[in-house]
This record gives C-alpha cells, sequence and structure tokens, in this order.
C-alpha cells in the first residue's frame, strides 16, 4: 500500500518549498511599483479644493521601508522624490530632499532600535509623516498664514490613521512577493 | 552599523560590506543636497522644471482622463440614486438648473452694470469670448498645500500659460504651465492666486486671494466702512487684462475687518469641463510685464489703461509668463 504524501507539510504560507524558488523580479518589482504608482495616484482621484489626502506614495514608502529593511536602498529616497515632485505639485526639488531624509532618519532609528513591534512602526511613521507634512507646507512656496496650518490638520490626521491600513496592504503585497513562483531544476 | 540595500544587515569586519554601507551614506547625502539645491532653484524660479513635468503629464493624460471619466460617470451614478431615493431624478437636476441660473443672474446683473459703464465710457459693447479649448481637469495637488489642477488640453490645443479657465459656474484658475496635451492650472484657492474682483451690481472693488484651504480672502481696495454682507457674489472686473470681467468667483460667507472671507463658486471637485478662454487683454498683460524703464519712451507696451498697470504690479505679474 502507497503511503499517502504529506502535502502539507511541503508547503507554507508562501507556496511550495521543494523545488520552487522566489521570483527575483517580483522581490525588487512590487515595493517599487506599489511606492511609485502611490505617489501618482495621489493626484488623479478628485479634483479637491484644499489638501485633504494623506501623502500614499509616502504612507508606501514608509510602510515597506519599516517592514522590510533589507528591501529598498537607502538612496531610493532621490529616485522616489523624483518621481514625487513630478505629480505632487510641490515645488521640484521637495519630495527629493524630504524623502531622502526619511530614509537617513529610519535607518538611523533602525540603528538605535532594531527589534521593533508594529505599534513602534505606527508611532515612528506618525512622527516622521507629521514632520513630512509641515516640513512640505513650509517649503511649498505657498504664503504661510494661520488658515493654511489649519488646513493641514485633517490631512495629518488621515494620514497618522491611515497608516495601518497601508501597513495592511504593504503586508499583503509582502506575501505576494515572497510567493515561491519560480521553477528550479 | 546598521546596512540597508544589502541582505546582510550587519556589515561587521567585512571590508566590502563596510564601503558599500558608507556609499550609501554619502549617497543619501548627496540626494539630500541635490534636493535643497533643487528646491531653492523651483522656488525662486517656479517654472524651471515645467518641461519634464509637463512630459510626464502628457505621458500620464491618457490614463488620466480616463480616470477622470470614471469619476464623473461613478459621480453621475451616485446622483442619479440620490436623485431616486429624494424625488426623482429630475429633482437633482432642477436644483443645479436653479443653482447656474442663481450665479447667472448674479452676473447678468454685474454685466449689465458693466454694458452701461462701458457704452457710456467708450460706446462700447462686450461680445461672448470663443474658449480656446474645453477639457475635463484630470487631477490636482490633493496632497500639496499648492493649489494646481491638472488640464487635460495642452499646446497643441492653443492653451498657453496665463489663459484663465472657467467652468459653467465661474472662475476656475489660470493656466500656468502648458505640456503638449496636459497643462497644470493654478486655482484661484491657491495661496498664491490674486485676483481682481468686484462686487456684482456696484463697483465695489477688491483683490481675491486664495487662502489655501478652499476659500478665499475678498480684500477691499477702498478702505472704510466695510460694505460687504453675507451672499454677495463677486465677479471678476477685468482689471489687469487676464480675466474677462463678470465671471463668478466667489460668495461672501464671513464679514472680516479689511473684507470678508468668501466661498468659490466653482469648486474644482464639482467640475468636470472647463472652458479655456483666451488672455481677455493681451496687451495690457504685456503692458505689466514691461519694467518701467523700458516702458517709458515706447509707446507700444503702454496701452494698458493705468488702473491696470497698478494692479499688475502685485505678485500677479511675476506668475504669467506668455
Amino acid at each position: 500500500m502507497i503511503e499517502r504524501r504529506a502535502y502539507k507539510t511541503r508547503r507554507d504560507g508562501h507556496g511550495r518549498q521543494i523545488n520552487r524558488d522566489q521570483s527575483p523580479f517580483l522581490l525588487i518589482f512590487i515595493p517599487w511599483a506599489t511606492i511609485l504608482l502611490a505617489s501618482y495616484l495621489q493626484s488623479v482621484p478628485i479634483a479637491t479644493s484644499g489638501p485633504l489626502l494623506p501623502p500614499i506614495g509616502f504612507l508606501f514608502l514608509l510602510g515597506w521601508r519599516l517592514l522590510r529593511p533589507g528591501v529598498l536602498p537607502i538612496w531610493s529616497g532621490l529616485i522616489f522624490g523624483i518621481w514625487d515632485d513630478l505629480f505632487s505639485g510641490q515645488p521640484f526639488g521637495s519630495a527629493i530632499f524630504l524623502l531622502s531624509a526619511a530614509m537617513l532618519a529610519i535607518e538611523l532609528v533602525d540603528m538605535r532600535f532594531p527589534w521593533r513591534g508594529f505599534a513602534q512602526d505606527w508611532l515612528i511613521a506618525a512622527i516622521i509623516v507629521v514632520v513630512y507634512i509641515l516640513a512640505a507646507t513650509l517649503v511649498s512656496g505657498s504664503r504661510l498664514t494661520l488658515p493654511l496650518f489649519a488646513t493641514i490638520v485633517p490631512q495629518v490626521l488621515l494620514s497618522i490613521i491611515a497608516y495601518p491600513f497601508i501597513a495592511f496592504i504593504v503586508s499583503s503585497l509582502d506575501k505576494l512577493r515572497m510567493m515561491r513562483f519560480r521553477t528550479i531544476a | 552599523m546598521a546596512l540597508s540595500g544589502s541582505k546582510q544587515r550587519i556589515s561587521g569586519h567585512s571590508k566590502k560590506a563596510q564601503y558599500s554601507a558608507f556609499t550609501g551614506y554619502v549617497a543619501i547625502v548627496l540626494a539630500m543636497l541635490l534636493g535643497i539645491v533643487l528646491l531653492v532653484v523651483s522656488l525662486i524660479q517656479p517654472s524651471s522644471f515645467s518641461g519634464l513635468r509637463g512630459l510626464f503629464g502628457d505621458a500620464t493624460q491618457p490614463v488620466a482622463t480616463a480616470n477622470a471619466g470614471a469619476r464623473s460617470g461613478g459621480r453621475g451614478f451616485f446622483d442619479s440614486v440620490q436623485g431616486y431615493l429624494e424625488a426623482g431624478q429630475q429633482n437633482a437636476e432642477l436644483k443645479k438648473e436653479v443653482e447656474i441660473a442663481r450665479i447667472r443672474l448674479a452676473e447678468a446683473r454685474a454685466t449689465e452694470e458693466e454694458n452701461r459703464r462701458l457704452k457710456a465710457l467708450l460706446g462700447l459693447r462686450e461680445t461672448e469670448v470663443e474658449p480656446v479649448a474645453v477639457a475635463r481637469l484630470v487631477g490636482s495637488s490633493a496632497v500639496s498645500t499648492r493649489r494646481f489642477a491638472y488640464l487635460g488640453a495642452g499646446r497643441s490645443d492653443g492653451v498657453k500659460p496665463g489663459m484663465p479657465v472657467r467652468s459653467e459656474r465661474g472662475i476656475v484658475g489660470r493656466v500656468l504651465e502648458s505640456g503638449r496635451h496636459s497643462s497644470r492650472v493654478l486655482l484661484i484657492t491657491d495661496s498664491e492666486s490674486v485676483l481682481p474682483v468686484r462686487r456684482a451690481g456696484d463697483n465695489t472693488v477688491a483683490f481675491a486671494e486664495g487662502r489655501g484651504d478652499g476659500l478665499i480672502n475678498i480684500r477691499l481696495i477702498n478702505l472704510g466702512i466695510n460694505p460687504l454682507e453675507r451672499g454677495d457674489v463677486f465677479v471678476t472686473s477685468g482689471a489687469g487684462g487676464l480675466y474677462r470681467p463678470g465671471i463668478a468667483v466667489a460668495i461672501v460667507t464671513r464679514l472680516t475687518d479689511d473684507g470678508a472671507v468668501a466661498r468659490i463658486i466653482s469648486n474644482p471637485a464639482a467640475t468636470d469641463y472647463v472652458a479655456v478662454e483666451p488672455i481677455w487683454q493681451p496687451n495690457a498683460v504685456r503692458g505689466a510685464e514691461t519694467p518701467i524703464e523700458e516702458a517709458i519712451g515706447s509707446n507700444l507696451t503702454v496701452s494698458g489703461n493705468e488702473e491696470s498697470e497698478r494692479e499688475e504690479g502685485t505678485r500677479q505679474s511675476e506668475l504669467v509668463t506668455p
């Protein structure tokens, strides 16, 4: 009698383990594509009369960087910044500077606190995103008045609330990224 | 030392890993410096990177247009559902019509006033202007505190920087940069936008300055007792030569010491198609741009009247670069 094969032991959350490997393309492509797409999409959905949407591209960058420290190289802030500046309406250069600075800041945080839970990640992301929105307002070239700062309050709150959702999307995509699609001989 | 960009997170004693970590830090610091330099350049000269932005705006324009179509379709669907839920779809449409009619009425009153004045002065009549292009607003800077919108028409449609953009309700903004098939519009709610306006029905002149939050500050030119009231409609005055006079701009919602806070009539969020109109008085705009020293001695450049010259001395002149 043939023994029943133990299929379950050969699989884990990322697919079959024997004879399969992760796709090197997806490993790189998914994080870059989601951040670039999110950066672009934030200009498209609606013509608002005030700053309302959280900086989705930036939040995706934070999500990927905090979840998977080795995936995005430290200089990637430059590339994402250039892309973000093309669509954001901010003066060219602001996102290059701010995203690079954020990458450096997370690098420093990583050195000091290498082991973190989600709550700490959220706290770090919240602090960085608040600083980011304030700094982006300061360098936006608009006249800095009290009503202007009042208008970014909802945006700041939305961004802080949005982070867990974006982290959830990022972790789902990460699962897809780690799937073993490639057959190896 | 932590090391990113590599699977190995600790560089340890490996010279190669240490060098690559160091290179990463050098790169990021250089990127930040580059960012600062570009930022300063674009703050001093806002149109510096318009070519690059235009290129990518053109490249993504089909996607954005499709999205805008879906957006308005979706909104139409919700409107219909809402209409049925309330008292039939007609109700919603009629409401919209009445609203527009109300604005038209205010505009008509302003036009009447304008006509009477012009006829008295010059014996001229305003003619309806043929729009340069009609296009969709395909997106806006929804994240930034600057208020820009992106328009699905560009140089190939005849859209040039400086041209006023209006919807069927009122002024939306003016073209700031134009790519081949797309252009960037400075909305009137942007805090760098200043618009000469007057109250519909009389000649209370003021400046409408954007606040960046969807509202507009009305600053009266003649200080004294504040004659404004809630519900006053402001229309473009035509001063400066950019905007045709008599187009609806804003409704006063709250009075302040030197004017009022007003709500814009043509909210870009509720706008589908907009019309790009030619610059009303190109000569006046050109005259206002010419430095006084050059203007003296050449009569050609000084064809605008004194009023428009004085008002174009504000920030508006440096933003218009036809």
